[in-house]
């Protein structure tokens, strides 16, 4: 008998452990149901805008038109992703879709050597013009933390400053963003931001650039191919490089200087890359735009959610098109022979 | 004495361990909560890692399309012929082996439609891809035989014969919503709701797959907003103020992933069901919450009118092809009221 009465506390622990397990997983799960995760098969590969558009408030615009839009360039790829441009898309909506969401968006930008110079007018000028409005993280990657500039950062604006080391050759500084950028997104950005943006930093914002530019998987048109064919892209043609692609393939020739997209999916284009270059390097293959042509070898076998037009990439030096109705983010002229570390 | 300890120490430590197992099951599943969400509504576009055989296209930033618009103000794409390339859509889709649930309403009468609509889609609609069409009927013993290609297969779901037809079409959204719920979630990942009064007569494909999908309705892409037919009474919560709004779209066609047109639906029914406790029917029923929704969770993708016609209307010069038409019928013979 005193054996069976001990056994009560014992067995009501038990049923208690039990039913508490059950309502736990219960209540944990219609919770992720009421926050509308995804519940039907997982695995939804998919090309598009991850989130609902969703306006919570009537907002007053320009009413679109169904047979009018710009009808001087393509404002979508042949897989159905947007290519922005001015006037294909209305602030005004973007800004109230965006509005409440209370997102994060990463930034990093690499500034190594003498390319810390170039940190200033990048910081000043994304504080003018880059995601205005957001939360923004910049997380800046420089082998001499002390010469980063203090810029007055906007509300919600903060910075992280990460050393790595420096390197006698650009092009070596170039392959090892993919690694810094995979580490970093391992280590810090997963859990700290929804969007992140890889920018090049010897360039500066001249008109805005905002929430029409997210998207799952971003990419953006390179300023100084995008008239041309697929055959004078300057992809890396040698069949033992990974990064390889024949004449007769490509979609558009993307710029190294602007990757972007949902945390998750960026930290997947950096592994893949890195993945990539080393494979090269072990074969003593050194790509022909580095890591530009690995990124254009993905992005032909994964494509973009969404691309922008060079508006978003520019360079000083070029005369302005007629395609092009605004710059918002340009490369500053610059001499290389002071500013790099080898030719 | 060891043996009323031993069996202590056994008790003690399976409850013990179902409190750790507890402990770290909530702890683990809020700390990757936020990783979780990002990576579910990811592309996996990478899964595709076998080459997509591309036609010679000249990719060239040359217009493909420069007389109608083929993305929206919030950058959402419109598909219109010319503006994508199937090869390159079904390289991206093929390979993912997904299930696109399709449901139909053939209640009373236009169960003969029936026939036709799935004889037309097994040509045209989807072709190459995992279809199950729901049928929601209320006489499942005349649902035509038609022969299905391989992958695509037919479910009938039972449904009750109004003497309304404006209830049948108001009950819509009640039943896809259910239907999901107890169902389709667990056998698509991409659901299409059409009308069954339509026939498909091209090429109706993967391109129009997205996350939330609407068809510009073929009788006012050239209105203009105010004259839109949206319910203009605020006692309803189709409500649509007069210069709000983007489209129309067409009730005959909507889509998306199976959780979002969930979502949809959803809103729509419980809209239905409070308005109805008002007694307010919404002008055009169901298609008056649609356009409602859509205005405040805007489509990802847009369908052109190609995607939904009408045979009364006669063809415009943007349009280059006629993919799926509504079919002319005397009304009155196929409505129950």
């Amino acid at each position: 008998m005193r054996f069976f009465s001990s056994l009560y506390p014992l067995a009501f622990i038990m049923v208690s452990g039990v039913i508490a397990l059950f309502y736990v997983s219960h209540t944990t799960l219609t919770s992720w149901f009421r926050r509308d995760v995804c519940f039907s098969q997982p695995s939804i590969t998919f090309v598009e805008l991850p989130s609902e558009m969703h306006m919570s408030e009537r907002v007053q615009y320009k009413q679109p038109s169904v047979l009018h839009g710009r009808s001087d360039v393509a404002s979508v790829t042949p897989w159905l992703a947007p290519i922005v441009w001015k006037d294909t898309y209305d602030p005004v909506v973007f800004d109230h879709i965006y509005k409440n969401r209370n997102l994060t968006i990463a930034t990093t930008v690499f500034a190594v050597g003498k390319y810390i110079l170039f940190m200033h007018d990048f910081l000043e000028t994304a504080e003018k013009y880059f995601m205005v409005g957001f939360n923004v993280h910049y997380y800046i990657f420089t082998d001499n933390p002390k010469a980063v500039p203090e810029v007055k950062f906007s509300p919600g604006r903060v910075k992280t400053i990460i050393e790595v080391p420096g390197s006698k050759r650009w092009q070596e500084i170039s392959s090892r963003r993919m690694e810094m950028i995979q580490k970093t997104i391992e280590e810090h950005i997963k859990d700290e931001a929804d969007y992140i943006f890889c920018l090049d930093v010897d360039t500066k914002f001249y008109d805005y650039w905002g929430p029409e530019s997210l998207g799952t998987l971003v990419a953006c048109l390179h300023p100084g191919y995008y008239e041309q064919q697929r055959e004078s892209f300057p992809y890396e043609r040698r069949s033992a490089s990974t990064a390889y692609i024949p004449n007769n393939e490509g979609d558009y020739y993307y710029g190294g200087a602007v990757i972007g997209g949902l945390v998750g999916e960026v930290h997947k284009v950096a592994k893949t890359c890195r993945e990539n270059l080393e494979l090269d390097a072990s074969k003593s293959i050194e790509a022909a735009w580095q890591e530009e042509s690995h990124l254009n070898r993905y992005f032909l076998y994964n494509k973009p959610t969404k691309v922008l037009s060079p508006e978003y990439l520019w360079q000083d030096f070029k005369a302005k098109t007629k395609e092009i109705r605004t710059i918002r983010f340009s490369q500053v002229i610059k001499n290389y022979a002071e500013v790099r570390p080898n030719q | 004495y060891k043996d009323k300890i031993m069996p202590l120490t056994i008790c003690n430590l399976s409850s013990h361990n179902f409190m750790l197992i507890s402990i770290f099951y909530i702890i683990f599943s809020q700390h990757s909560e936020r990783s979780k969400v990002l990576l579910q509504h990811g592309v996996g576009l990478s899964k595709t890692l076998t080459h997509i055989p591309t036609k010679v296209l000249t990719m060239k930033l040359q217009l493909m399309r420069g007389d109608v618009l083929t993305v929206t103000s919030w950058l959402a794409p419109i598909v219109w012929e010319g503006t994508f390339d199937s090869a390159v859509i079904d390289g991206i889709y093929k390979p993912l082996n997904v299930t696109i649930a399709t449901t139909v309403f053939a209640v009373g009468k236009y169960i003969t439609y029936l026939k036709d609509f799935l004889e037309s889609a097994e040509k045209h609609y989807m072709v190459g891809y995992n279809i199950n069409y729901y049928i929601f009927t209320d006489q499942p013993e005349n649902i035509p035989a038609v022969t299905l290609a391989a992958g695509r297969s037919l479910w009938s779901l039972r449904v009750p014969a109004f003497n309304r037809w404006q209830e049948i079409s108001l009950q819509r959204m009640s039943f896809i919503r259910k239907a999901i719920e107890e169902q389709i979630r667990k056998e698509a990942s991409f659901i299409f709701c059409l009308d069954v009064d339509m026939r498909f007569d091209n090429h109706w494909g993967a391109e129009a797959l997205g996350n939330l999908v609407a068809v510009i309705h073929p009788w006012f892409y050239q209105a203009s907003r105010d004259s839109f037919p949206y319910e203009r009474r605020p006692e309803s919560l189709a409500y649509v103020h007069a210069d709000e709004g983007d489209f129309y779209y067409g009730g005959a066609v909507f889509g998306g992933l199976i959780d979002e047109v969930y979502k949809l639906t959803g809103t729509c029914e419980e809209h239905l069901v409070i308005d109805k406790g008002k007694d307010i029917e919404a002008v055009w029923q169901e298609e008056s919450h649609l356009n409602w929704y859509f205005i405040y969770n805007k489509p990802t993708k847009l369908l052109s009118m190609e995607y939904l016609w009408s045979d009364e209307k006669v063809k415009i010069t943007e349009l280059k092809v006629v993919r799926l038409s509504t079919i002319k019928k005397n009304l009155a013979a196929v409505r129950p009221n």
